[in-house]
């Protein structure tokens, strides 16, 4: 045989090879996956916890509504509809235990808040509380709430995201709500789908951030031009506008966005404030669809953006989620952007935002670790949240996902896909889009739950803890609901149930809460920082005034902490610039803490 | 993409039917122009939407393509090919691709220089390297590869820059009409889809308005290396492209013009070279 022959023989060998390379791959990435449910005892024994779905038998029983918007939708209503669904925790009565509050998005609907009975049970209070019948026609519907304490009274206050009138709801000290949406000077309509509380100058009083998704000139229900799409799948600049409503002290807010420095029309689904440079000022981050993610770092009078500089504003997708986390224990905020993947049509795949090694402070960069630690695909992910879930000392992230499940066998992704890669003319105008004619998008997707080794490579234990819902999510919060020392899981779904996943833990790990109230800070601490440091790491948590997609966390820090865990000390950095020393606590407590005058 | 300008390098024993290298009016070569072209598209692109997020990926996909064309154009021709076809591969590869790992750029760039070797027919490849890499990629590595090419924007500037500039190129190069016949017929079809399926007409023509269409219809349906030699020929499987899309796209295939032309390429070359053995053989056959 001829060394030319031998030499074609070899090649044909080779691009033969080149070919399976990537069904092989494929296979070996599903090796690594739990593909199947484990009974609570084998989860407890692989995965260190199990996931039990509860919301029934605790008296939970709360199916979302999406809105049916103006007629000349209908022929995508699925798709411009498809948001609304959220859950935010807080304890709204200062009994020690944290409820549930959880929005609706039909006109006529309600919205329901779920106060916890100390027994294991939950019970519906919205209607008496006054914050239940809130979705009414001509005020549009909620799209999410986030609580903080706007006037330091004790008690959290309401902020109602909405597509329509915005509202605040002043908590009348755990006894009901009064609607003080015209005295708060809250302008007559936005369609958003964010908010953050966070005290961005530092004077104790909250602020509060709203992102406008469609433009605020459009009333979803009276349409007077259908031209209401985003003009670019990836390079939308024609959503709703940014509102920065800075807190005046008696009740009172001062739109400030614009003269601030913020001024963007990307849509914006996802925002969070965290200091991310250890300024002293909580910097924030702004999830936009259609688009680049902004971050706006914050000298506590001016934002400015930043996002090119360091690194997040590049590549855009269709952000949908933000989050932060110390995801290797370093004193560090990690960042999670979820976007959408889909097999065989879009792969943007989601973003972890690491701090890149060696920069900080204001030259600070970023970069996209998500596939280096396994957490890149989520289907179309929504919502996501980091958390201890399984007490061993690094945060885990659970993620719920997928968009429109509507008929299982038809789908609309072969029409999105060809009108999203048109000219902008024919793609911003909800006429030029074909009829979704009940086709699913994105439906019907697995969860994941991403379990961190805390060698930076997470694996994704969602079956295998019991986490076997396939409904459209949105929302996720995280939150001890029945002061055990663990993190439980609540998941709102557009369209769906509000699920309820009970957390039970390993009870070799031990764990460590903290509950903070500021004095000279503002009074919910929102921005506040614990720094934990056991047994040679040290973990950053802080408060937060709402994370991930339409949430909000509980509002105290829940520290997992392995086995025989020691604590060295605890540090705390107030809003105020205070900092407080705890030393060596005693694990499996939670601490209230008032800061220190 | 088109290796339009060097098929006499990379397979020496392949007709000259086009495309021969020369310098033109504005001194410059051929060979380069439409690796110019697609590199003005990539610089503008990233200096107007900063398309080049990871520049690293392009850059792995290109420097692939042209080590493995050097490679084994040294190996099988004995000689060291000129670099400009593997760098369009490497490039459109670097365009078309989207994934957020590293290794589908390789392993596309590598499968679509090999095809050019390995998958011949009487001295000719009849794939177009780049169709077939990114076919294969989207059928075999759908979980990770998708080509969703939407990262220039959706505005109107860019497609007309495209547009132009493709157009003066394809011209020049004689090969306008193979466009011109696709761009007619893809319009024709898509009115034709619009009235079958209720859909609007403005979803149908949608794809052809954004530009992963405009680096298809200039580039790789023009690729002289894979395309049959007469004019009328060329536009009639040009047609019977646009007419197979037709049939995906009736059936809902997110990537109809990658496949159809996968399809219908390679074909017209095999019933080519059919022909022309048969006529080798009738000659031969024929006592002088």
């Amino acid at each position: 045989m001829s060394g030319g022959r031998i030499a074609r023989i070899v090649l044909a060998i080779v691009f033969l090879c080149l070919l399976v390379t990537p069904l092989v791959i494929k296979r070996i990435a599903a090796r690594r996956q739990p593909n199947h449910s484990d009974d609570a005892r084998t989860a407890l024994a692989r995965y260190g916890f199990y996931l039990r779905e509860v919301s029934r038998s605790v008296g939970i029983n709360f199916v979302h509504q999406a809105p049916q918007l103006d007629p000349k939708l209908d022929r995508i209503m699925p798709e411009v509809a498809s948001m609304g669904a959220s859950v935010s925790i807080v304890d709204f009565d200062r009994d020690g235990w944290p409820d549930i509050y959880v929005t609706n998005s039909a006109i006529g609907s309600k919205n329901a808040l779920y106060r916890n009975q100390h027994d294991g049970t939950f019970k519906g209070v919205a209607d008496e509380m006054g914050i239940a019948d809130v979705n009414r026609a001509g005020n549009g519907v909620s799209t999410g709430a986030v609580w903080g304490d706007y006037d330091n009274d004790g008690y959290e206050d309401l902020f109602l995201m909405k597509w329509g009138r915005p509202e605040l709801y002043h908590n009348d000290h755990g006894h009901g709500f009064t609607r003080v949406t015209e005295q708060a000077h809250l302008p007559a309509w936005i369609n958003a789908n964010t908010a953050v509380w966070f005290d961005y100058d530092g004077d104790g009083l909250l602020d509060l951030f709203v992102g406008g998704y469609y433009s605020e000139d459009i009333d979803l229900w009276h349409l007077v031009t259908t031209r209401i799409m985003p003009d670019s799948f990836e390079y939308a600049k024609n959503g709703g506008r940014k509102y920065l409503f800075h807190n005046l002290g008696n009740g009172k807010f001062e739109e400030v966005s614009e003269k601030l420095g913020i001024n963007s029309r990307r849509w914006a689904l996802a925002a969070a404030a965290a200091d991310l440079r250890g300024s002293g000022h909580p910097d924030l981050f702004v999830a936009n669809d259609y688009g680049v993610s902004e971050l706006y770092f914050n000298d506590g009078k001016r934002f400015r953006e930043v996002g090119q500089p360091t690194r997040i504003g590049f590549a855009p997708k269709s952000g949908m989620n933000a989050a932060f986390g110390d995801i290797l224990n370093q004193g560090k905020f990690a960042i999670y952007v979820s976007n959408i993947s889909e097999d065989g049509v879009l792969i943007q795949g989601n973003n972890l935002w690491m701090p890149k090694e060696g920069t900080a402070g204001d030259t600070i960069q970023y970069e996209n670790l998500a596939r280096d630690f396994g957490v890149e695909l989520g289907g179309w992910s929504f919502g996501a949240q980091f958390g201890d879930l399984n007490n061993d000392g690094t945060l885990d992230l659970y993620l719920t996902n997928g968009y429109i499940s509507l008929d299982r066998n038809r789908s609309y992704w072969y029409d999105f896909s060809k009108v999203a890669g048109g000219n902008s003319t024919i793609i911003g105008d909800a006429k030029n889009w074909p009829d979704f004619n009940g086709r699913s998008l994105s439906g019907y997707q697995n969860k994941r739950v991403w379990l961190n080794d805390g060698a930076g490579k997470f694996i994704d234990v969602a079956l295998g803890v019991g986490v076997t819902d396939t409904s459209d999510g949105r929302s996720v919060a995280l939150a001890d609901l029945w002061n055990r020392g663990v993190l439980d899981v609540v998941v709102a779904n557009q369209k769906g149930p509000l699920l309820l996943y009970k957390n039970t833990v390993a009870p070799q790990n031990d764990w460590i809460e903290f509950q903070l109230e500021g004095t000279a800070s503002n009074r919910s601490a929102i921005g506040a920082e614990v720094i934990l440091y056991w047994n040679g790491q040290k973990q950053i948590q802080e408060v937060s005034g709402g994370s991930g997609f339409a949430a909000q966390n509980d509002r105290r820090l829940h520290f997992g902490l392995g086995k025989n865990p020691h604590i060295q000390k605890a540090v705390i950095r107030w809003p105020s610039g205070k900092v407080q020393n705890i030393e060596q606590p005693a694990v499996n407590q939670l601490l209230t803490i008032k800061e220190p005058s | 993409m088109t290796e339009q300008t060097t098929q006499q390098m990379s397979v020496p024993n392949t007709p000259m039917h086009a495309a021969v290298p020369r310098k033109s009016s504005f001194n410059l070569d051929n060979r380069y122009i439409a690796p110019a072209f697609i590199t003005c598209i990539l610089i503008a692109g990233h200096l107007s939407f900063g398309i080049l997020e990871s520049y690293q990926k392009t850059l792995i996909a290109i420097v692939t393509s042209i080590a493995l064309e050097l490679t084994l154009g040294r190996i099988f021709f004995h000689k060291w090919l000129h670099p400009a076809s593997a760098y369009i591969s490497g490039i459109s590869v670097g365009i078309l691709v989207r994934s957020p790992a590293f290794w589908p750029y390789i392993l596309c760039s590598a499968i679509s220089i090999m095809s050019k070797y390995v998958l011949r027919v009487k001295g000719r490849h009849i794939w177009n390297p780049s169709n077939f890499g990114i076919s294969v990629m989207l059928l075999l590595a759908a979980d990770t590869v998708a080509s969703l090419s939407i990262q220039w924007g959706n505005y109107l500037w860019p497609m007309f820059v495209i547009w132009a500039l493709g157009s003066v190129t394809i011209a020049r190069l004689h090969r306008f009409h193979i466009t011109a016949t696709y761009v007619a017929s893809f319009l024709a079809f898509a009115f034709m889809r619009s009235w079958m399926t209720g859909n609007p007409w403005q979803s149908e023509i949608a794809p052809i308005t954004g530009p992963m269409y405009q680096l298809f219809i200039f580039f790789m349906i023009t690729d002289p290396k894979t395309t049959v030699r007469t004019k009328r020929a060329q536009c009639i499987v040009v047609f019977l492209v646009a007419v197979l899309e037709m049939v995906l796209r009736l059936r809902q295939v997110v990537y109809a013009p990658f496949y159809a032309l996968f399809i219908v390429g390679p074909a017209a070359m095999l019933i080519e070279i059919w022909r022309d053995t048969r006529r080798e053989n009738s000659a031969e056959a024929v006592p002088s």
